[in-house]
């Protein structure tokens, strides 16, 4: 395996391992709407990713980075080809990070309800414009001959790139209420199953087209298996949500966050941007790439943190185990 | 096209805003951090209350700052493949794996455990709960090192080849990169900054407390309990503040005059402008007041203290620094075009200086009178030492107070003091920067040519006004928070946890706390 095949792997498990984490932080926002009925309720959702968003969100930092670091090219077409819905994605997690820092610092209703407000949108947008975006990096964007975009925002809001968008929203919702049922207690811990059930049928229902349309546009022997194993974990995790295993069915509803990822990393693979305008034109992996180099040094640099990261990450999880419920929330605002 | 509204004009202000308005907040995160680690320290070994507020009360403060901190850093990251990937495409191979390693090494640590420290008060046992912050306060530490390690790259380029075959810039020795010693004063001198910043802060805002409370006392009125159980907190972090701020203020100076030397050598060009001098001269004067004129290349009005530059610049008060238009004229023979092509904005990197300096020393001045003068016994005659838990006098020398006026104005010289530092190292980031110019690379790729050349005029507007709205909007929620929970002082109710709490209870916490309510909660 070349360095450049095993650092494109590495951003995957990395971009992989951040819509796992702040797949279900989304859901989370997007359900203090859906499945809170009132402030309290809407606390204790937040609660539980209080302690562990902020280091949720460095997975995105660090994928960014390191793409930057091993893939300068990539990095360089597509956050200035993908511009506005990236100003968006920015807008939002600058309003969401300081909404949950912010909400309970003053007791004014208005104060309060105005962050809540933003906690959801924020929640949404994201979770739909990643969806966007990731369709778009596996369909190809228009790109010159000078590796830059060379489209405009409205070649990123095609039908396929939108239902990629939709289907990312509903399963990081499926994926927020799953955890919601894993993490509270009460009458919202049995509200949160039932709606995930909703949301995972819908979720299948998309899954099955985007994938399906995946699979036969950019698809290849690699991505199938991935494709089914995202198919399957997602019947899987419905039945277990169903059967009231709340821990399997978080497990699965994971697994499906990462056999969709895995099956846009492997159906683009070895393009790492595929060029709409000339095959020619696409960035690879082998041709954007950093020298042997770099991708050596960063090698041992990932290879020594993300093992430390991972488990103290684990920890966190650990260390704050316990269900929360409406009886856990403080009175004071 | 409108050159005022050219997407590269447009790419440099949202650059230098976004970065100017991230470093507000920074500095204040590093040491604050630290000084709440070094705080709840002193309450872990000595179980002392006002060391429990005082951990508190900062603590507070710090996560209404590192919130703000935290999410406009993403955009400083985002930012370069956004409007400069003409410069990410360049640079990526060696500028990218300091980026990369600052997340995977320092950003991870500092969130993860941000997250354990606000949360974990009743789930963690007391050591460990202290250990978390001081990770994160290493961890922020660690941060501005890989950071600084790329932006030094940017001032003094080394342990790089550019490629023959692709043009672009290529690592070949990331150990040079990260300790060469433009990046290791840049960090000594953006480090002792920081501190000086955060320690101005705490004198500042416990300065107001206290100044408050004396001001109660003079009228001879009553503090009401709240306030009177809130001063121990208060004084023992204004001598906190006080003893960092001296500290790390000297620690600026000497970095800073080191930095300079450094940049005399790299970037002679900056140095240059920073002083207004036109002409190369030995001995070369210190200019304090200058008045220039760019286009004719001479100062119209200037005050100067002879010999002085060639100090800062060589040691000695005889050595010929070079003048603006030489190096300009060098520099134009070297890489092509003309001389002027090659001058910085004199008036911002000349006045930059200075305002760095000038606050920034003020602040250190500032923190030296108070810590000589609020001092509790040494070289005081007994009447007049500070009883434990009052408010100190502030004493000149054994006997002699300072008068009430001196008195009342050094009070509010310290509360306002608190602001200077943040405006020093903005204009010290404006300075380096600007004084860089023309150069993104210095001596190998310039500013307009690393500009994303596929974004349009109206995006990087779009993206300009969106963000500059935003970070107004939560400017003004941001201060209206700090002063809020700032003026409101420590919150002297609020008990430490009865008893140390275990990692390995079944629920997370005692047995008989299942129920209850989370001491902290979003």
């Amino acid at each position: 395996m070349h360095l450049h095949d095993f650092w494109f792997l590495l951003i995957a498990v990395l971009w992989t391992g951040y819509f796992f984490l702040e797949g279900f932080d989304f859901g989370i926002g997007v359900l203090t709407r859906l499945l809170a009925r009132d402030r309290t309720e809407r606390r204790v959702l937040i609660n539980t990713i209080g302690p562990v968003w902020d280091g949720n969100e460095v997975w995105l930092i660090t994928a960014a980075g390191a793409t930057f670091a091993a893939f300068p090219d990539w990095y360089a077409t597509l956050f200035s080809g993908f511009y506005l819905p990236l100003l968006a994605v920015l807008v939002c997690l600058i309003v969401r990070g300081v909404a949950f820092e912010y909400r309970h610092k003053r007791p004014g209703e208005r104060w309060q309800r105005n962050w809540e407000h933003a906690i959801f949108w924020c929640s949404l947008l994201p979770a739909f414009l990643w969806g966007v975006a990731f369709a778009d990096i596996v369909r190809g964007v228009p790109i010159g001959p000078d590796k830059n975009f060379s489209g405009d925002v409205l070649d990123l809001l095609g039908p396929y790139a939108l239902l990629g968008g939709l289907f990312t929203l509903v399963l990081f919702t499926f994926h927020g209420a799953v955890f919601a049922a894993l993490k509270t207690d009460g009458d919202i811990r049995h509200r949160a199953r039932a709606q995930a059930r909703w949301y995972g049928l819908a979720a299948l229902a998309l899954a099955v087209a985007f994938l399906a349309w995946t699979q036969a546009a950019y698809g290849n022997g690699r991505s199938l298996p991935a494709t089914l194993v995202a198919v399957v974990a997602l019947l899987a995790a419905l039945a277990l949500n169903r059967a009231g295993r709340e821990g399997w069915a978080f497990a699965l509803s994971g697994v499906t966050v990462v056999a969709v990822f895995a099956t846009v990393f492997l159906a683009l693979f070895p393009d790492v941007l595929p060029s709409s305008t000339d095959p020619a034109w696409s960035l690879t992996a082998a041709g954007s790439a950093s020298s042997p180099y770099t991708l050596k040094i960063m090698t041992w640099v990932a290879g020594f943190a993300t093992p430390l990261i991972v488990g103290y990450q684990a920890w966190t999880y650990w260390v704050f185990r316990k269900r929360i419920s409406t009886r856990h929330i403080p009175a004071a605002h | 096209m409108n050159l005022a509204l050219a997407p590269e004009t447009l790419a440099r202000w949202q650059f230098g805003i976004t970065t100017v308005y991230h470093f507000l907040f920074v500095p204040l995160t590093i040491s604050l951090a630290a000084i709440t680690a070094g705080l709840e320290t002193a309450w872990v070994r000595t179980g002392k209350e006002k060391y429990f507020h005082a951990t508190k009360f900062w603590g507070k403060l710090f996560l209404i700052n590192i919130a703000m901190g935290v999410v406009t850093g993403i955009v400083q990251e985002f930012q370069f493949g956004m409007n400069w990937s003409d410069y990410s495409r360049f640079v990526g191979d060696v500028f990218g794996a300091p980026l990369a390693m600052e997340a995977l090494l320092a950003f991870f640590f500092e969130s993860t455990f941000i997250g354990l420290w606000i949360f974990g008060w009743d789930k963690l046992p007391k050591k460990i709960h202290c250990a978390c912050i001081w990770i994160v306060a290493v961890g922020t530490i660690l941060s501005s090192y890989f950071i600084l390690a790329a932006n030094s790259w940017m001032q003094h380029p080394i342990g790089y080849t550019v490629d023959k075959a692709t043009g672009k810039a290529q690592l070949t020795d990331i150990w040079a990169v990260l300790t060469q010693n433009t990046t290791l004063v840049v960090v000594f001198h953006t480090l002792t900054a920081a501190f000086l910043t955060g320690a101005a802060f705490v004198v500042g805002v416990s300065s107001f407390h206290l100044w408050r409370a004396k001001r109660r006392r003079i009228k001879g009125e009553e503090l009401g309990e709240k306030q009177r159980r809130q001063l121990p907190a208060m004084l023992t972090s204004l001598r906190v503040g006080l003893v960092v701020a001296v500290i790390a203020g000297l620690g600026t100076a000497v970095s800073g005059d080191e930095l300079g030397k450094v940049m005399f050598e790299q970037q002679p060009m900056k140095m240059a402008a920073a002083e207004a001098l036109w002409e190369t001269q030995s001995p070369a004067p210190f200019s304090v007041f200058a008045v220039g004129d760019v286009g004719k290349g001479h100062n119209s009005v200037e005050i100067e203290i002879p010999g002085l530059l060639s100090f800062l610049a060589h040691n000695n008060f005889s050595d010929a620094v070079p003048g603006i238009n030489d190096i300009a004229a060098q520099e134009a023979a070297l890489y092509g075009g003309d001389p002027e092509d090659y001058i910085p904005s004199i008036f911002m990197t000349f006045w930059g200086f200075r305002l760095m300096i000038g606050f920034g020393m003020t602040s250190f001045v500032a923190a030296l009178i108070g810590l000589w003068t609020t001092r509790k016994k040494f070289w005081l005659a007994p009447e007049y030492r500070t009883a434990e838990g009052e408010i100190p006098r502030l004493m000149l020398t054994k006997t002699r107070e300072m008068s009430p006026f001196f008195t009342k104005w050094s009070w509010r010289i310290g509360i306002l003091t608190m602001g200077f530092p943040l405006i020093a190292n903005s204009f010290g980031w404006i300075f380096t920067e600007m004084g860089r110019q023309p150069w993104a690379v210095y001596g190998l790729m310039k500013t307009g040519n690393a500009v994303s050349p596929g974004v349009s005029q109206g995006e990087v507007l779009t993206s300009m006004v969106v963000f500059t709205a935003l970070y107004a909007v939560l400017a003004v929620v941001e201060v209206r928070l700090l002063v809020k929970y700032g003026t409101a002082g420590p919150d002297t109710d609020e008990k430490p946890p009865a008893k140390d709490p275990r990692l390995r209870m079944p629920s997370g916490g005692q047995p008989e706390d299942a129920d209850k309510p989370m001491t902290f909660a979003y």
